[in-house]
């Protein structure tokens, strides 16, 4: 193969045969090239896929041998990292695990699946979004367990009453599904967001840990939970099934009784 | 530190938590004061446009008339305030949230307090010395 030089990064050369079974579906992919683009632009991809196939599947197919430039992250591949949000058919969804056969067409009409980046986060490229603004929110409410005194000798216990309290918020695996899919995020990136909200949940409701005050007063400020418009958004978003909105409901709570 | 000043143009510098409670209770007094409100202007509407010949009655001797009394005066009062206030901090939200520059964010608040000082002052002053006796 000649072209192997001159290839960008990722191609692996021709397009292997379509599978059988497999349908041609429209993808259509907003995207930004910071060295040429000014703007972000849509662009369509003819992609032949398997309705069993994963929307990540897709986009393999398109960077391996349409376009070697298209840029998105993608790390497990399995909903486990979170890597892959993206906003799928205007919906915040992981990429790994949407299939084709939910977004097909009914009655074999033709499909297009429409991929953004996540909003509310500044664009490196294509799909690609800097981190940096979610990751600052989630490190301002210390996720971590702050304790005083004398470490224990043997293990922190815990009643398994106590533990299922925070059980749904252990669930966040930082995709930032929910966060970038929040109407009040994408107009004030200062207010904390529903994920960074999700871990201090985990750990003000955990009896192990003794931060619990000062992280309700993080959240107690103008940034903080009261700036959530109940719009369940994040909920809907939410690729573990974390009820996000009734997480920081709690938090509110927590804060309007003084009480954990 | 120099990795955490890359370009992140929407997260400003996190300020130290001020210990307040004010956006709670203006939380709370939100959900008070709509519940409140709900009575106070369903009240209102109901008298004024549905109660014996509603809108058709309402003249200078029958505001004067209901202004006699305390308590009319005390529900226009509390109805004057508590929509105010309750509008001017929905409003005060909402500018926190879509203003994107600060400057913008300092007007608007500005102008907003000012109308709502103007309006709560102005509204009070006529219930409180109203005179049915005027003369003309």
């Amino acid at each position: 193969m000649t072209t192997t030089e001159t290839a960008p990064s990722g191609s692996r050369g021709s397009q292997p045969p379509a599978p059988p079974g497999s349908v041609t579906i429209t993808v259509r992919i907003r995207r930004f090239n910071p060295e040429f683009d000014d703007e972000p632009r849509w662009q369509d991809f003819e992609v032949p896929a398997l309705p069993s196939d994963r929307v990540l599947n897709v986009l393999h197919t398109i960077k391996w041998y349409m376009d070697g430039s298209l840029t998105f992250r993608r790390s497990c591949a399995h909903g486990i990292c979170g890597s892959d949000a993206m906003r799928i058919n205007g919906v915040n969804r992981l990429a790994c695990k949407v299939l084709v056969k939910d977004l097909l067409a009914a009655n074999g009409k033709p499909t297009t699946i429409t991929m953004e980046p996540i909003k509310g986060l500044p664009v490196h490229k294509d799909l690609l979004v800097d981190m940096e603004p979610f990751f600052e929110a989630f490190r301002a409410v210390k996720p971590y367990l702050m304790t005083t005194g004398h470490e224990p000798t043997r293990e922190r216990v815990q009643s398994v009453a106590d533990r299922a309290r925070f059980d749904d918020t252990t669930k966040c695996i930082l995709c930032a599904c929910c966060t970038t899919s929040c109407p009040v995020y994408w107009t004030e990136g200062s207010y904390f967001g529903p994920a960074a909200i999700v871990n201090a949940h985990r750990f003000i409701f955990d009896s192990r840990d003794e931060g619990a005050e000062e992280r309700l007063d993080i959240l107690n400020d103008v940034d903080g939970v009261w700036r959530c418009r109940t719009t369940f958004n994040c909920t809907d978003a939410c690729p573990r099934g974390i009820q996000v909105t009734k997480a920081i409901q709690e938090v509110k709570r927590a804060l309007l009784f003084k009480r954990v | 530190m120099s990795t955490l000043d890359l370009a992140a143009p929407r997260s400003p510098r996190r300020r130290q938590a001020r210990r307040s409670n004010f956006e709670l209770y203006s939380w709370l007094f939100m959900r008070m004061s709509g519940l409140l409100l709900i009575v106070l202007v369903l009240g209102h509407l109901f008298i004024m446009n549905i109660l014996d010949g509603g809108v058709h009655r309402i003249n200078f001797a029958f505001v004067a008339g209901r202004w006699s009394s305390p308590f009319w005066q005390f529900w226009d009062l509390s109805m004057l305030w508590l929509a105010e206030l309750h509008g001017g901090n929905g409003l005060r939200t909402v500018i926190n949230d879509y203003a994107r520059k600060d400057a913008t964010r300092f007007w608007l608040k500005i102008l907003l307090y000012t109308s709502m000082a103007l309006i709560l002052a102005l509204g009070s002053f006529v219930i409180f010395t109203f005179d049915p006796n005027i003369s003309g």
